[in-house]
């Protein structure tokens, strides 16, 4: 336990300290979000309408980016080697892994989201439906991404490669999560629903996602 | 792979399905030629979509092949994981392609078709974008088997996704039926069902053959290909490290 | 780290041992076995498997054929540590975080303490340096940190592959020393190296190419 509380521990620090990639991540959301307003015009309504989908497919593709080296760089490094000779569980590694890049990554995506929401006119319930439904449905991203690091772990750039391969496997998060929002806004359209199905993504995710993920960890490995 | 037991399969395998081989490309021509003279010229036009709906003797068997080409490859990518058998990653590797092309073909006839009945190429109706995220996963998992130089690795690290994928894919479908009555109400025409009347039933099951004998052809050879590629690869191994061919025993 | 006692008696069994990296024996037929208080050198040219036989040891690579044993460890217990060519630092984090993480994974029933990480740190000759970022350390002495893994959780069978190789000379008697203390204390070692070791080896296992 105390093995697997130092991974999540070292995971944080790495990705807030220089060369991490928890600020770029951060950035990189919010130039997203900026970026789509000068895609569609800046329309008000309009924006108000799409916010919460722009938010979330934003997060998203934030949530895509450092997974190459959550994995990748322990193994240039030779620190996985170590891990599996320690007898360390490989899948209590992979999760601590998830878990410390999700507090460094996903959560601050999670808290910027209502703040940027300002940015797309959204109202103040618009504004913590997506936070609620980004807080449940994050953790889903980051573990499905694990998956994608784990298998591109032998590859020296495995970047594009694990965006191709998890955006697929994240289409019903991204569709439960975006459907929860606007059910949570406008009355006719479900909320508990979608809201349920997203979290039982992520519960689904975390029951699964470090096991298949230390599977292909060693498999890299072989 | 010279030298390990991995060789002694595939070479049985090669005997046999060089043998499979010309039948199933007699076969399929056969089929074709037959279907598609049933398909084109005898069978009736529809009542409603007139000769449109010819298209589904293209379109129906190549969705399905598109999704028994996953199953086949979820079989073979247990069979690497689990069993160790030598050529199911081979078959995994050989049935992808296949399998893209598939989906490929059912989304671009499911489009031509779509342009007489929708009034438009592509709607986002829940077959067709759940079969366009098939066709991503298809693709991505040919630029996983191509990103990895050792071949055995890339088959055991495509299985794990073959594997994940096939947990995932009834999830997405799920999803996408889900997001789909969300935001579009059944107003698409639904094609196929139990309505189809016997004279376009036959022309259908005479082209599934058809198309079934052209994947077992398409599949093999692919198989085989894939084999001889190995084969040459090793050969540039033995080539460079001339030594190490045989077992040294102590 | 001030333990001393001496570990319980290990036998490291290997039988027809066989590998295969991508598709051609590295080599195969290989049996040896070590006892506590050993020393074995691994030599061979560059290419003959050193490096892979100790990853095999390690259980980094499945053996193609054969059989790996440790008479006498307990079941649950890793018994190995293992040094490859890399250093496993990160070049961010303190030489402290970086002994308290490995700590932590090689946990055995007690955390360290601030004084272990220390004393670890001055055995390796670089309690100076232990607030500093591994990152502004000399090759040297981050060679010289990744040894003080090997003191920080005791474990018996110690495997190092090429261990000599880039280490100062601080570095060398250094980790002469080390590998003295471990066979002292009953530890096995198993060290590839295309050199001569500065401690004689009580076996030698050569592999060929040919």
């Amino acid at each position: 336990m105390s093995g697997f509380l130092a991974i999540i521990r070292q995971t944080v620090r790495l990705e807030l300290r220089a060369g991490g990639g928890a600020a770029v991540a951060l950035i990189f959301f919010l130039a997203v979000v900026t970026a789509v307003p000068f895609g569609v015009g800046p329309d008000l309504k309009l924006l108000a309408r799409i916010g919460p989908a722009i938010l979330w497919v934003a997060a998203l593709l934030a949530a895509l980016l450092g997974l190459d080296r959550l994995f990748g760089a322990d193994r240039e490094d030779g620190s996985l080697d170590l891990i599996i000779v320690s007898g360390e569980p490989l899948a209590l590694y992979a999760l601590g892994r998830a878990v410390g890049h999700w507090l460094a990554t996903g959560l601050p995506i999670v808290v910027a989201a209502p703040v940027l929401g300002l940015l797309l006119n959204l109202d103040p319930p618009a504004m913590g439906a997506v936070a609620l439904t980004l807080l449940a449905g994050s953790p889903a991203l980051t573990l499905i991404g694990t998956v994608g690091a784990a298998l591109t772990a032998g590859l020296p750039r495995g970047g594009l490669l694990i965006a191709i391969l998890v955006l697929p496997l994240t289409v019903p998060v991204l569709i439960f999560g975006v459907s929860a929002t606007t059910g949570a806004l406008s009355d006719p359209e479900p909320f508990l629903a979608p809201f349920l199905f997203l979290c039982a993504c992520s519960l689904a995710a975390l029951a699964l996602a470090p096991f298949v993920a230390a599977a292909a960890l060693r498999l890299a490995l072989e | 792979m010279p030298s390990l037991t991995s060789l002694a399969n595939p070479t049985r395998f090669l005997a046999l399905s060089g043998a499979i081989l010309p039948w199933a490309a007699a076969a399929a021509a056969l089929l074709f030629a037959i279907g598609l003279v049933m398909a084109l010229v005898t069978s009736p036009p529809d009542y409603q979509q007139g000769d449109t709906v010819r298209i589904m003797y293209v379109h129906v068997p190549s969705v399905t092949l598109a999704m028994g080409c996953y199953a086949a490859m979820a079989i073979s990518a247990l069979g690497t994981l689990v069993w160790r058998h030598p050529l199911a990653d081979v078959s995994a590797k050989a049935a992808a392609p296949l399998g893209a092309a598939f989906t490929f073909l059912g989304l671009v006839t499911g489009a031509i078709w779509g342009k007489p009945m929708w009034g438009t190429w592509w709607v986002w109706d829940a077959r067709l974008t759940s079969f366009l995220v098939l066709l991503i996963m298809y693709l991505g998992l040919m630029a996983l088997w191509r990103a990895f130089d050792d071949p055995a690795r890339a088959g055991r690290i495509a299985a794990v996704l073959i594997l994940v994928g096939s947990i995932n894919l009834p999830i997405i479908k799920f999803s996408v039926d889900w997001w789909n009555t969300l935001h579009q109400p059944a107003s698409i025409l639904r094609l196929g069902g139990p309505s189809i009347h016997s004279s376009m039933l036959w022309p259908l099951f005479v082209m599934m053959a058809a198309f079934a004998a052209l994947f077992v052809w398409a599949w093999l050879a692919a198989m085989r290909a894939e084999i001889y590629r190995r084969r040459v690869r090793t050969a540039e191994l033995v080539a460079a490290h001339p030594t190490a061919l045989e077992p040294r025993t102590a | 780290m001030t333990v001393t006692e001496a570990f319980p008696a290990l036998k490291l069994k290997a039988q027809d041992l066989a590998c295969s990296r991508g598709g051609r024996f590295v080599f195969s037929g290989l049996s040896f076995e070590l006892a506590s208080g050993a020393l074995m050198a691994v030599t061979g040219p560059n290419g003959a498997g050193k490096s892979s036989l100790l990853r095999l040891l390690a259980g980094l690579l499945r053996p193609t054929a054969g059989d790996i044993a440790c008479e006498g460890g307990r079941e649950d217990e890793p018994v190995a540590h293992y040094l490859g060519h890399l250093d496993a630092l990160k070049p961010a984090m303190t030489l402290a975080e970086t002994l308290r993480f490995w700590g932590a994974i090689y946990q055995q029933g007690r955390v360290l303490t601030d004084s272990d990480l220390n004393e670890a740190a001055e055995s390796v000759g670089l309690g100076h340096a232990i607030d500093l970022p591994v990152g502004v350390l000399s090759a040297g002495q981050r060679r010289r940190a990744a040894l003080a893994r090997l003191i920080l959780s005791p474990r018996p069978l110690w495997l190092l592959d090429e261990p000599f190789a880039a280490l100062d000379s601080q570095g060398e008697s250094l980790l002469r020393r080390l590998m003295g203390d471990h066979i002292g204390r009953q530890g096995l070692i198993v060290a590839a190296t295309h050199q001569a070791l500065p401690i004689p080896p009580d076996t030698t296992l050569t592999l060929n190419t040919t």
